[in-house]
């Protein structure tokens, strides 16, 4: 980017904010974020806690006021109705026209609907942005009872979010158990039962049919596919989301589900780049998925696309996989890559401690050895570690010699390591325990898990 | 497999909360009867039994209120009430606080019904009759056991801050107040072996030293050398080690305070970068004017008044009135339900700036992030009673190492994805950040 060129950004998320970030550190060129959500950026992960009274809306928000300035990011607060790639400016809602050199779309996504018969009830809504927390505090106001269509990750929050406000709340889950596409057996089960305990009520192998409606318009219960009726003053649909693409119809970009592009972010009109929840691969690598929506690959993406515009032309890769979220009281975190149902080759160390509350599994492949992904369950462990023995491709038998160091537990917990290292060389006799146990500080030193301010 | 943790209250624990709080009128009651009523009915059976049942009903109300919640409920509707958002009862405890501690400093002889209510326990204690410092300090040690009651049952899944919070409840009532205690029973000097210089700052004046020879003989001289090393030696060593932490959230009983009773005010810290300014400002000049008249007063001593007259005389006392006083009491606790519960700590406290050298320049403590896990979501920041932006590291992947981190550990406990690790390693690369982020490095302060 040069000095006299100004990049535009449609969306001030994760994305878009990091991308403006990273451009500005290498380029003095003008820099504008446009959002209609919100004038100034949130994370939209901790929107949950403003609903639940662990914070205000002004404590989600990582930056002051003087960041923008001292940064000079401009910020604009307004909604892009459309986009002329010829012309290369942006009308806005307010009436004002922007024009840009580079143009990326950063607009992410909201919640999906699929058509369910009286899904335009009031009190049926997803959880996506700003607008929908709102929403959901008028929703919920006095209400008894809520359903919440979805078993996977903002279905869990939606929950809790409502038991905050001792809202009775019931999950309607399609699979046998919680978020079972997802997670293998073992996992699935605990999570089922730990949810179940906190005294949320789950209806396993359950879809809506349809919503239905008081005489005021607003839903007072919801009719399974099996035919069962529930009452609620509340609807939570999180099955899915959708990008945001709607208003670039008629721009000449190309459209799917989402924009299309290829690995570095080019749309098929010049200048023109995608980003995070709204963009869509045409061509993915070979067992990645074609829409990455998640916190962290918005951030990835973004650190890709800003060294291609700083002249550095860089193709997205993404590394090892990995991801985390919160189910109520335990922790999850998973590198790498684990299967919801194992193929032929495919076998695992797990282990989980007999309150089920904790859990840890190691999947590898049977013939090499290699491991595949990491699951935990109420335990930590070292990101640097974890995405250092997937880069590097290391064997089981070598993840075991490290296994103590990884680790990432307060200082005085029980550590669990030893059980894993005794499955393992019970089912791998022929194996010898390591003599040295090298220490986190001893590895990361060794393998450069490092990057000190001045090399980065 | 399934364990209730339901958070709709039966009925036999709405009734049990009812009678705390009936209990806790009861003993507020007695204890007023004991302040005003005095002449008329026995202070001690009014405000001793008042204490005794209001203990009682505190600890029944927080068993039944903090038992029920699962971890991830602990901090429900907290920006929501009234008591913990800077709301009417907010203000009438930070107005009660604040006019005890000015009853307390200028207006003792006001408190007499309640130093009467405490005398039998003085003289059991102590062998001497109660002041209102005795009286202070066994409200204190009250506040700090049955809120550490409270926050043993809060933090419960972690053994940390099992561990932390027994230990701060140790040192407030074996080194803080049974200890001076039967120290004078035994007709010794008063001394607090959990209070070191420059916290402390007169024990080391000419002044202290000479009475604690003098008048403690071989365990006086033992007293003033243990301060000098614990100030001197085993404050950089310990602090080299395990960071600030092992003073300011283990053993210090403005900490105890703050890490018990003021722990239901943590996130009212200011976070804003206009604050940590002015906490540079404040605090180190403070540090500044403790060893400038720690010395002068030597100078003062050795010249025997003829360097510097009463100069250095009337500095000490200065330094006492408005930072002794106004700061550390008045500001420092009077305000938790309205600036959090470290106003004290983070702009005043001179220990903590020594401490917060040591930790910045010369420690192998720091809180790790974990690599690339941030989600922004900012719990870390609001619970940091430090009003550190803990964020604003996490989600650049790097270490935190500020001086004035506490290493009470609550933001590690909070942060919903376990980014946050605290930990003592080595030096070398210290302020090194994952390789998984890519960095912006701007700086919020030096």
């Amino acid at each position: 980017m040069r000095q006299e060129q100004h990049l535009v950004i449609i969306g001030n998320g994760i994305a878009g904010v990091t991308l403006a970030q990273h451009v500005r550190r290498h380029s003095a060129c003008r820099i504008t974020l446009i959002s209609a959500e919100s004038a100034t950026h949130f994370p939209r992960t901790a929107l949950m806690y403003v609903y639940m009274g662990h914070m205000r809306f002004q404590d989600i928000v990582p930056y002051e006021d003087w960041y923008w300035t001292e940064q000079e990011l401009e910020l604009v607060h307004d909604y892009v109705e459309q986009v002329d790639t010829a012309k290369k400016t942006l009308s806005l809602r307010s009436g004002a026209s922007l024009s840009y050199d580079v143009l990326v779309l950063a607009t992410g996504s909201s919640a999906a609907f699929y058509n369910w018969p009286g899904q335009h009830l009031k009190g049926v809504q997803g959880l996506v942005t700003l607008q929908d927390l709102e929403l959901m505090e008028q929703n919920t106001q006095g209400i008894k009872q809520a359903v919440v269509v979805g078993g996977g990750l903002i279905g869990i929050e939606m929950a809790e979010m409502l038991k905050s406000r001792n809202i009775g709340v019931t999950m309607l889950v399609r699979d046998k158990l919680y978020w079972q596409n997802v997670l293998p057996l073992e996992e699935a089960q605990m999570i089922t039962d730990h949810i179940r305990s906190h005294g949320i009520e789950l209806l396993l192998q359950e879809e809506l049919q349809e919503i239905l409606a008081d005489e005021h318009g607003a839903a007072r219960a919801i009719l399974t596919r099996s035919g069962k009726e529930i009452s609620c003053q509340f609807v939570g649909i999180t099955t899915g989301v959708k990008p945001n693409v709607a208003f670039l119809q008629d721009s000449g970009i190309d459209t799917d589900k989402g924009v299309l592009v290829n690995e570095y972010f080019e749309t098929n009109q010049p200048d023109v780049y995608a980003i995070s929840d709204c963009a869509q691969f045409r061509n993915p690598a070979p067992g990645n998925p074609t829409m990455e929506q998640l916190w962290y690959t918005a951030r990835l993406h973004a650190e890709a696309l800003a060294a291609t515009l700083l002249g550095k032309r860089t193709a997205y890769e993404r590394g090892p996989w990995f991801n985390s979220a919160k189910f109520l009281d335990i922790e999850y975190q998973t590198y790498g890559f684990v299967p919801a149902r194992f193929k032929e080759e495919q076998e695992s160390l797990y282990w989980q401690n007999d309150e089920a509350t904790k859990a840890i599994r190691l999947v590898y492949d049977k013939n090499t050895h290699l491991l595949l992904g990491i699951n935990l369950l109420g335990i930590r462990y070292r990101h640097d570690l974890c995405h250092h023995w997937l880069k590097q491709g290391y064997t089981l038998d070598q993840v075991m010699q490290e296994l103590p160091a990884v680790n990432f537990d307060p200082e005085f917990f029980q550590r669990y390591e030893q059980e894993l290292l005794n499955q393992y060389y019970t089912r791998f006799p022929e194996q010898a325990p390591p003599v040295h146990q090298n220490t986190w500080w001893q590895l990361r030193k060794r393998f450069g898990l490092l990057s000190d301010s001045a090399s980065c | 497999m399934q364990t209730t943790t339901t958070t709709l209250a039966p009925p036999t624990q709405q009734f049990s909360k009812t009678a705390g709080l009936l209990l806790i009128s009861l003993g507020l009651l007695g204890v007023l009867v004991a302040a005003v009523g005095a002449q008329a009915v026995s202070p001690v059976l009014t405000g001793g039994g008042g204490m005794l049942v209001f203990t009682l009903g505190s600890l029944l109300y927080i068993w039944q209120s903090r038992q029920g919640k699962a971890l991830s409920e602990q901090n429900n509707q907290v920006w929501r009430q009234d008591a913990t958002a800077r709301g009417a009862s907010a203000w009438v405890i930070g107005f009660v606080l604040t006019g005890f501690y000015v009853l307390l400093y200028w207006f003792p002889e006001t408190l007499q019904g309640l130093v009467q209510a405490v005398e039998p326990f003085s003289q059991w204690l102590r062998n001497r009759p109660a002041d209102q410092w005795f009286l202070y300090g066994t409200f204190y040690t009250l506040a700090v056991l049955i809120m550490g009651v409270f926050a043993l049952l809060k933090y419960r899944s972690s053994r940390y801050h099992i561990i932390r919070t027994i230990s701060v409840m140790f040192f407030q009532l074996g080194f803080a107040f049974l200890l001076p205690g039967l120290l004078l029973l035994l007709n010794k000097p008063e001394f607090y072996f959990s209070y070191f210089w420059p916290l402390k700052y007169d024990y080391l004046f000419p002044s202290t030293v000479g009475y604690l020879v003098q008048d403690g003989a071989a365990l006086g001289v033992f007293m003033v050398f243990w301060g000098a090393v614990l100030s001197f030696l085993a404050t950089p060593v310990l602090t080299y080690f395990y960071g600030k932490r092992w003073y300011c959230s283990w053993v210090c009983g403005c900490g105890g305070l703050a890490e018990t009773a003021g722990d239901p005010y943590r996130h009212l810290s200011d976070k804003s970068r206009s604050a940590w300014r002015w906490e540079v400002a404040i605090l180190y000049p403070i540090l500044g004017f403790v060893i400038i008249t720690t010395l002068a007063l030597w100078v003062n001593s050795w010249s025997e008044g003829k360097l510097l007259g009463d100069l250095s005389g009337g500095f000490a006392s200065t330094y006492g009135f408005f930072i002794g006083a106004i700061f550390s009491g008045v500001v420092g606790v009077g305000f938790y339900p309205i600036m959090g519960n470290r106003v004290w700590c983070r702009f005043g406290c001179p220990m903590a700036a020594y401490l917060g050298l040591l930790q910045k320049h010369f420690s192998r403590f720091r809180i790790t992030t974990n690599g690339g896990q941030c989600i922004s979501c900012g719990n870390c920041s609001t619970y940091c009673e430090m009003g550190i932006d803990v964020r604003w590291y996490a989600q650049q992947g790097e270490p935190i190492i500020r001086a004035s981190c506490v290493g009470c550990g609550i933001c590690a406990h909070v942060c919903p994805r376990g980014v946050l690790k605290l930990e003592n390693g080595p030096r070398e690369h210290r302020y090194a950040a994952t390789p998984l982020i890519k960095r912006d490095d701007l700086q919020i302060l030096s």
